[in-house]
């Protein structure tokens, strides 16, 4: 079974992340990840890729430092990666880059598509449901367990209150969150032998996309303005000393909530 | 003349939240698959209902509802189309987009009459201004945008009868299940929100955490350490890939705040924390903070507001 896991990078969450002047995430700090979702969209093709043998294809849409992400997923297990990397795309919404990775889909054979729920730094959560609009495969999502049986997917999709079974067959597109495993790290043996695994990198126009349809002067969504979050006033904060419950049930008091 | 279009997916709270939203920007016509989602529509100041019948809808998977939905936006063409910000509201607006090669919003906190959209970008960090440059405004909104207020109507209901195409029954549900809810009201629609960490130490001190919640008669939550060390269950997780909570208090204890917690619960109206380590994130969005043990604290304060009840 040939699976493709998409995997974008991302600005690390844990530090401070910024927009640039034209109030696009901003890429070019040092802090760049892998998607935090996507480990687990990467452990779970691997998984299945040991159950039931095949390739684990890596598809990034990104910028040239993406490489190291990409790295990073070969050296977990998988096999390969196409990068999509282009100048031109900078600026592009979600419709355009699910333009661009549907086109990258359609230029290999495989059975499974596994993206992360949603990404870090946008957190949509649309991207499969774009892809699978796109070129008419099925799309599961929010997984939090997967099992293929011959041609047959089954997925626990995940809920609030519970839990959906949901069946389909191969070809599907499918997203993981992270209940459904624990992503490893990782081996030295892994990092030796990711130095040596294919990375193809492409243009859009390479996958015969017009350029003047991606990027910003595409894009269909416009930032006017962004501010940063003003801080909540100062709130009042007490050291217990045998008395820290009762001075808390007493701003609840205050406050009407008792 | 009808131009905000609006997903009605059930009776909850969210719904609720999103119709009202919808009204403050023009005449509101909601979509509802069902009587419940229905009477919503119409308790919310819809000023029309469009009840579809799809004999089998919910036994697949999204596509068919897409259809439905895109088929009417064809049809009314409307200057603005929400939907709730749900993983099903998300994969319907995302499908509309795609087949009317229109722009989409995600997560919009607040929407203007120019379809100027407000949105929090980094868990919450950053907020931004922003608009879609071409086509109708298609959004999904996120839960605590707007507090939902009644404006009872009685909407006409026009009846759209719909069937599902063998095309967009390729993903089937071939099982739901609901885990029992409890006594407890909903970690989503809760007014008050008794959340524990790593910090509660065990599934059985959980026990202290519930009387809290008792005592003010809130929802248990949980952080995502809690439920990853097995101490409650995963489906009381809040934040960025659990529940996102937007009650009028919110008390965390033994949490010590990392971005995806804030994540789901930052636009609490009164934000209360109990941790031993002063230095702990959570006392940077506090309105009301504790240095000190969770089991000292919570227990006399337990008392306190059980006595004073
Ligand atoms: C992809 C991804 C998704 C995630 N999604 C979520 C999510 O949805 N929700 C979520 O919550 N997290 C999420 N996380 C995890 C998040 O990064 C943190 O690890 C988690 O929130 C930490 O939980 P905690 O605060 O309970 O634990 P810790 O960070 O370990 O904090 C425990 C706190 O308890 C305090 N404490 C200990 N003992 C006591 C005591 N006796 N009395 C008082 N205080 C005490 C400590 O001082 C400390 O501050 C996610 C992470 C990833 C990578
Ligand atoms: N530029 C990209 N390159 C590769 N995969 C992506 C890209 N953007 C989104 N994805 C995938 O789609 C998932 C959901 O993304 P989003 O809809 O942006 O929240 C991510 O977790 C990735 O798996």
């Amino acid at each position: 079974m040939n699976i493709v896991v998409l995997v974008k990078q991302v600005p690390d969450s844990g530090l401070a992340r910024q927009l640039d002047a034209q109030l696009r995430v901003d890429r070019n700090g040092a802090n760049n990840v892998m998607g935090e979702l996507d480990e687990y969209a990467v452990e779970a093709a691997l998984q299945l890729k040991e159950a039931h043998g095949g390739e684990v294809t890596i598809l990034t849409l990104g910028p040239d430092q993406a490489t190291e992400t990409i790295r990073k997923t070969l050296a977990m297990g998988a096999d390969k990666a196409l990068h999509i990397s282009d100048e031109s795309v900078a600026g592009s919404d979600a419709l355009a880059t699910s333009k661009i990775l549907a086109a990258a889909l359609g230029r290999f054979e495989w059975d499974l598509v596994i993206a992360g729920a949603e990404s870090t730094d946008s957190g949509m959560g649309i991207m499969p449901h774009l892809l699978a609009a796109r070129t008419g495969v099925a799309a599961a999502t929010g997984a939090r367990k997967i099992d293929v049986d011959g041609t047959a997917v089954n997925v626990e999709h995940q809920r609030d209150n519970g839990y959906d079974v949901l069946t389909t067959q191969l070809p599907a597109i499918v997203s993981v969150w992270d209940t459904i495993n624990t992503p490893r790290y990782p081996s030295l043996k892994g990092i030796m032998a990711a130095k040596r695994k294919p990375i193809e990198t492409l243009t859009v126009g390479d996958l015969g996309i017009d350029a003047a349809e991606v990027g910003a002067a595409a894009a269909a969504t416009e930032v006017l303005e962004a501010a940063d979050r003003p801080p909540r006033s100062a709130g009042q904060i007490v050291t217990d000393e045998g008395e820290g419950g009762r001075a808390l049930a007493e701003f609840l008091a205050a406050e009407k909530f008792v | 003349m009808t131009d905000i279009l609006v997903y009605v997916p059930d009776s909850g709270k969210h719904a609720a939240e999103v119709l009202t939203l919808a009204r403050s920007l023009g005449d509101v016509s909601a979509i509802a698959f069902d009587d419940a989602a229905a009477s919503l529509a119409s308790e919310y100041g819809a000023a029309k209902v469009y009840r579809v019948n799809a004999a089998g809808i919910d036994d697949y998977f999204v596509a068919p509802k897409a259809t439905v939905l895109t088929d009417l936006a064809r049809q009314v063409s409307p200057s603005v189309f929400l939907l709730p910000s749900t993983d099903e509201g998300k994969a319907l607006a995302a499908r509309v987009a795609v087949v009317l090669d229109n722009g989409l919003l995600t997560d919009v906190t607040g929407l203007e009459t120019d379809g100027t959209a407000r949105q929090d970008i980094f868990a919450g960090a950053i907020i931004a201004k922003s608009k879609l440059a071409k086509g109708f405004t298609l959004a999904t909104v996120a839960t605590g945008a707007t507090a939902a207020a009644p404006a009872p109507a009685e909407a006409p209901v026009e009846t759209v009868e719909a069937t599902v195409s063998e095309d967009d029954q390729r993903v089937k549900v071939a099982e739901s299940i609901d885990e029992p809810a409890g006594d407890r009201p909903g970690l989503a629609e809760a007014d008050v929100v008794v959340s524990g960490g790593r910090g509660v130490g065990s599934a059985d001190d959980f026990a202290l955490i519930e009387r809290v919640a008792d005592a003010l008669g809130g929802a248990v939550g949980a952080s995502r350490a809690a439920t990853d060390a097995g101490y409650y269950p995963h489906k009381f997780q809040v934040g960025q890939t659990g529940t996102t909570v937007s009650p009028q208090l919110y008390l965390a204890a033994g949490i010590s705040g990392a971005i995806q917690h804030r994540a789901g619960m930052q636009t609490s109206r009164v934000i209360v924390a109990v941790n031993k380590d002063a230095d702990a994130p959570i006392f940077g969005m506090a309105d009301f903070g504790v240095v000190g043990d969770l089991f000292q604290v919570l227990p006399q304060a337990a008392e306190e507001i059980e006595k004073r009840k």
